[in-house]
């Protein structure tokens, strides 16, 4: 199975290899047809003016900070249940991209709310849902700096990742109850989306450019870090060799 | 089956509560924050009966999340956490009793403080009853959250502070819930029950994910 073929991180590092400039030249070409058709072609809104257009920045921002903390979910099932070695790599990588996309979604919509709403910020139910998972995000983050042992650190932030996978409905839940001015959704719906297919399909291919651009950052960062890892550890076998006598066999994490 | 657990319910208690384990010194801090809420916001006691059952979520919250790293640190730290992991005892029970013994040191003085701490606030006898029941119902989830919390840095030198920047996220539909059934009772059109029976559903939940999730954290930890 392909999934256990790739836990080998050398084999994982050659399929990057191969991988990544395709993504990289898809994610350009999306990215240069949807900022196009976004700043050129999608008509400005009747209300709202030029200022509609921050929207190609900031929805598929909201969504990407979604997908990828499911991301960290799914490599944090990795983790736990199937101690697959490089799920914990790319839990720990996706974190900072997450809090990236969060804090870019956060930024643009305070720009957009400013001349809309005439407020920076509102404690609206979605920004406030959103600036928690930003909170989470940075958590995790130092959760992952604190601990000495990357393969304990990884299994606690497994954990608490997981955590907070069942808490974010919840979260999700109780601060639209407590109040709620920003829209409901209005593109994923049962009933069809009720936004204007003019001002759609830029969105549409944004999000989709947004996404490669995840997946293209999220290989990068994660063959970085195991990069990383064996840096790491030739100077610890290094600093071993020189001080022969004091090394002790440890569980090591995927390099 | 009981026998181990009572035992290990009135050592913890007792622990907590005897010379060096400060459970009280959590209500000073309730208090020291209470008092600290009108030097911020103004004596103005209208003002204040209205924020009242907010300030005392958030006293309760504090208070509750300085606690927290002494759940598992002293047992860690002489050892005892080792013993209790190979007991051969359910840990997530063990972690269960550790949590309810670790309430009913901090969290109970707590609830027993709030009515007295309201009349400073000048809250009316009414939201002051729905106060103390709200906190009653949702300090035990406030612990078993943050059990998940303590066990995840009891590992580290110092967590404290990260321990609470990783447990307030998971703790804000208690406050929400917390103060709105609260608020519910004086003045609001919703009806008090509605949210009391959330915040009753969402400690269950905590006391469901809060031992699962931090008895596996304590295992990986001392792997």
């Amino acid at each position: 199975m392909a999934f256990w073929d790739y836990a080998n991180p050398t084999r994982f590092l050659r399929l990057v290899q191969v991988l990544l400039p395709w993504l990289i030249g898809l994610c350009l070409l999306f990215f240069a047809v949807g900022l196009y058709m976004s700043l050129f072609i999608a008509p400005e809104d009747y209300q709202q003016g030029a200022t509609v257009r921050i929207m190609y920045l900031h929805v598929p921002a909201a969504w990407l900070c979604m997908m990828c903390y499911s991301v960290m979910t799914l490599s944090s099932i990795g983790t736990l249940v199937w101690k697959h070695p490089l799920a914990d790599v790319s839990a720990k990588s996706a974190a900072p991209i997450g809090a990236a996309f969060t804090f870019m979604a956060l930024v643009t919509g305070s720009l957009w709310g400013k001349p809309m709403w005439g407020t920076y910020w509102v404690w609206d139910a979605r920004l406030t849902s959103v600036l928690v998972l930003l909170i989470m995000y940075l958590g995790l983050m130092t959760l992952w700096r604190t601990m000495e042992d990357q393969i304990k650190a990884g299994k606690a932030a497994a954990v608490l990742t997981l955590v907070g996978a069942l808490n974010l409905p919840i979260i999700k839940f109780s601060v639209d109850w407590w109040n709620t001015l920003h829209q409901p959704a209005s593109v994923i719906r049962m009933d069809g989306p009720t936004i204007h297919p003019d001002l759609l399909w830029p969105l549409v291919i944004m999000a989709i450019a947004f996404t490669l651009f995840f997946f293209v950052i999220h290989l990068m960062a994660m063959r970085n870090e195991i990069l990383r890892r064996r840096v790491r550890n030739l100077r610890m076998r290094a600093a071993a060799a020189s001080h022969p006598g004091t090394a002790a066999a440890t569980a090591q994490p995927a390099e | 089956m009981t026998g181990w657990a009572m035992a290990l319910f009135q050592r913890d208690l007792r622990l907590s509560i005897r010379v060096g384990g400060s459970a009280l010194v959590g209500v000073l801090f309730f208090l020291a924050v209470v008092t600290v809420i009108p030097f911020g916001v103004g004596p103005d006691l209208n003002l204040l009966s209205r924020i009242g059952p907010a300030i005392l979520w958030i006293g309760a919250l504090l208070a509750t999340l300085l606690g927290l790293d002494r759940l598992f640190q002293a047992d860690r730290d002489d050892g005892t956490l080792d013993l209790m992991l190979m007991a051969g005892r359910p840990l997530e029970l063990v972690v269960l009793i550790k949590c309810l013994a670790h309430w009913a040191a901090t969290g109970l003085p707590l609830v027993v403080a709030a009515p007295l701490l309201s009349i400073f606030l000048n809250v009316d006898l009414v939201a002051m009853g729905a106060v103390t029941l709200t906190l009653l119902v949702g300090t035990p989830a406030l612990t078993l959250i943050g059990a998940i919390g303590a066990s995840l840095t009891v590992a580290l030198r110092r967590g404290g502070l990260l321990l609470a920047v990783l447990v307030v996220p998971l703790a804000i539909p208690v406050l929400i819930f917390g103060v709105s059934a609260a608020d519910a009772a004086i003045h609001d059109p919703v009806p008090f029950m509605t949210p009391f029976l959330i915040l009753c559903a969402l400690s269950l939940i905590a006391a469901v994910i809060g031992p699962v999730a931090s008895a596996a954290a304590l295992r990986f930890s001392a792997e």
